[in-house]
């Protein structure tokens, strides 16, 4: 963000020229070339494009979990490109949900406990995770499964939990990478619709990285990469006759 | 948070309680073996003592040979002239701090009676020598003033010798016979009690020296005397009047050292007591590496649950988790590990120990010290060996981590 804008309409999310380096010498890989992007709080965009493109790079350096070589990333208006790995767990922890593809739930531990897991790191009292995490596991539908482990739920059920542990936290931000990729056709409209709630209703900003346009259709803006860039960035039109 | 990561770490151990039991198996054993060998050795350290009290802490013992000799060591004391009654007489009557000496010399042999027989000790003394050692007759009676003189062979028994020879027959009046002599029971010994280190003190025939010196040991040697000392008087003062009496009787220059020794019980204990205290220690360097071994084995095993747990630790990552507190997790682990096997190992040790005890008839003595001393070294165990695999832990990048399959 530039400076004297207006503090309200600054975006959540900046990018100013992302730049990621992987190795050195001959062996250097260019896996972002130069990323500018501005998403405001309450998006809900996708992220599109072929393998090798940089969007899962995009999305570690967007999620904390990697840093970028060159260039600024602004989160709620505060530079993050510099902090250190601790400072990015804080980040993690208080303000980002993570939904994965293979749903990255604990085995051989229950759905609470699972859900539990964000909050037991922010140090809350086990009384008060408890009701949190019910509460989670009741918004995507899992009342009554809160002590079945992952090897016990399908595939959308789990996903499901890791939904649920995502926003136990009350996150701003949503990171998912492939969350329908497990999944059939009728589960995986089910978890967009989860996912497409939590945005219209809870207003959690969510990025989603996929390879299915009907999944992609659910987002307001889907972005592609290409080559380390940002290739195309559209308003999606769909979504946004069907939001009305 | 401790809590919590205690919490933790034991789902993690429960979630593969065989493959935990294993890994602590090694902190079992040494613990365990620890803890018995302290148990038995103090017990036996203890018994040691106790027996020493029975025998009388006012007892002196004056044997020939060179004073670095133990008292364990042969009667004769090689080359060193042997002692005499007279000796005997000269300590009871010109050192003032003794009340009475007498002599004593032993041998084991055979006691026949009937159809029974019966190896055991005889002891050549005196009257003197129930005096000194406080020991009473409790059937017949002692030896007459004239047996002692001319050497008569009467005997009077111990209770185990007696046990064994005449069941519940009455043995006064009875003969025996200890090799080629026959031998008149006179008198029955007050029960001592069983003692520790293999010698149970009611299994003993005692005859008059003289007897003893004419019939079985050929000479006029006495081998050993015992002197019980006034209570009024202090045992290093008895100590040294003995030794310089001694060295005159036996005309040891000012410049020679003793060819006899004066040993009182102080030191015949904490000569036993060494012996035990030193082979404990022993012992326990042994069970000490074995708890080396077994905290290796912890890392060996944390290190495989780490690399097994790669995708668990990037999921604690990606929500949150800070280096700290994935440190903390699996130090935790190590720690509560080896804690688990060390508390199993105090109560295994304990059992053995009184299981020990109870084999060699000693007391049970649990030490405190080394079971908190045993509980603690596990917790450090745990830390030293689960440091390294926790940092890895820690340290792990977390793309890598949830990428890993």
């Amino acid at each position: 963000m530039s400076k004297g804008q207006d503090p309200d309409s600054r975006p959540l999310i900046g990018l100013e020229g992302i730049t990621k380096i992987y190795g050195t010498g001959d062996a250097e890989v260019r896996a972002l070339r130069g990323i500018d992007m501005e998403i405001s709080g309450g998006e809900f965009v996708a992220v599109m494009g072929p393998s090798g493109s940089g969007k899962s790079t995009a999305m570690n350096i967007l999620g904390f979990l990697d840093k970028p070589t060159g260039g600024r990333y602004f989160f709620g208006g505060a530079e993050v490109g510099h902090l250190n790995r601790d400072q990015l767990a804080l980040l993690r922890r208080n303000f980002l949900g993570f939904v994965f593809q293979g749903y990255n739930l604990l085995a051989r531990t229950s759905a609470l406990d699972n859900v539990e897991l964000p909050l037991i790191y922010q140090g809350m009292a086990g009384s008060k995770r408890r009701i949190l995490a019910r509460e989670a596991l009741a918004k995507v539908g899992l009342e009554g499964r809160e002590d079945h482990h992952p090897a016990q739920l399908s595939g959308g059920q789990q996903q499901r939990v890791a939904i649920a542990r995502a926003i136990v936290t009350n996150p701003d931000v949503i990171l998912a990478d492939e969350p329908t990729g497990n999944l059939d056709t009728a589960r995986s409209h089910e978890i967009m619709d989860l996912l497409t709630g939590l945005n219209r209703v809870d207003g959690i900003t969510i990025l989603m990285v996929t390879h299915e346009p009907d999944m992609a259709d659910y987002a307001d803006r889907i972005i592609h990469f290409l080559d380390g860039r940002i290739e195309t960035d559209n308003r999606n039109r769909k979504a946004a006759a069907d939001a009305v | 948070m401790l809590y919590e990561a205690v919490r933790l770490a034991l789902q993690a151990i429960l979630r593969n309680a065989f493959r935990s039991f294993l890994t602590v198996l090694g902190i079992v054993i040494g613990v365990a073996a620890v803890i018995a060998m302290v148990t038995v050795g103090q017990g036996s350290t203890d018994q040691v003592e106790a027996d020493v009290s029975t025998l009388g802490t006012n007892l002196l013992m004056i044997r020939p040979g060179q004073p670095s000799q133990g008292p364990g060591s042969g009667g004769g004391g090689g080359t060193a002239a042997s002692l005499t009654l007279k000796d005997v007489d000269a300590i009871e009557q010109q050192i003032s701090s003794v009340a009475v000496a007498t002599p004593s010399n032993s041998r084991g042999m055979t006691a026949i009676y009937g159809n029974a027989n019966y190896s055991t000790t005889v002891t050549g003394t005196d009257n003197r020598y129930l005096t000194a050692r406080s020991w009473a007759i409790v059937g017949g009676r002692a030896f007459y003033e004239s047996e002692l003189r001319t050497g008569t062979a009467a005997c009077i028994l111990g209770e185990t010798v007696r046990q064994i020879l005449f069941g519940n027959g009455d043995p006064i009046g009875a003969s025996i016979r200890l090799k080629q002599i026959a031998c008149r029971v006179i008198g029955i010994l007050e029960v001592k009690g069983a003692s520790s280190f293999g010698t149970d003190q009611d299994d003993i025939i005692l005859i008059p020296i003289r007897t003893f010196q004419r019939r079985i040991s050929g000479n006029q040697d006495v081998a050993m005397i015992y002197a019980s000392i006034r209570n009024s008087v202090s045992t290093e003062k008895a100590k040294a009047d003995i030794e310089s009496l001694m060295r005159e009787r036996r005309r040891i220059g000012p410049f020679e050292e003793d060819d006899f020794n004066v040993f009182d019980m102080k030191q015949i204990t904490s000569m036993l007591t060494g012996i035990t205290s030193v082979l404990t220690g022993l012992l326990s360097a042994v069970a000490a590496v074995s708890l080396l071994v077994g905290g290796i084995g912890i890392m060996n095993i944390m290190l495989v649950s780490v690399t097994e747990r790669t995708r668990e630790i990037g999921i604690r990552l990606a929500v949150g988790a800070t280096e700290r507190q994935v440190l903390m997790q699996f130090l935790v682990e190590a720690i509560v590990l080896s804690l688990i096997g060390g508390l199993i190992g105090i109560l295994l040790g304990l059992a053995l120990g009184l299981l020990g005890s109870r084999l060699l008839s000693i007391p049970f003595a649990p030490d405190a010290t080394i079971v908190l001393a045993a509980f603690l070294f596990s917790a450090l165990v745990g830390i030293v060996f689960g440091y390294f695999p926790a940092r890895r832990a820690a340290r792990m990048d977390p793309i890598e981590a949830l990428r890993h399959q």
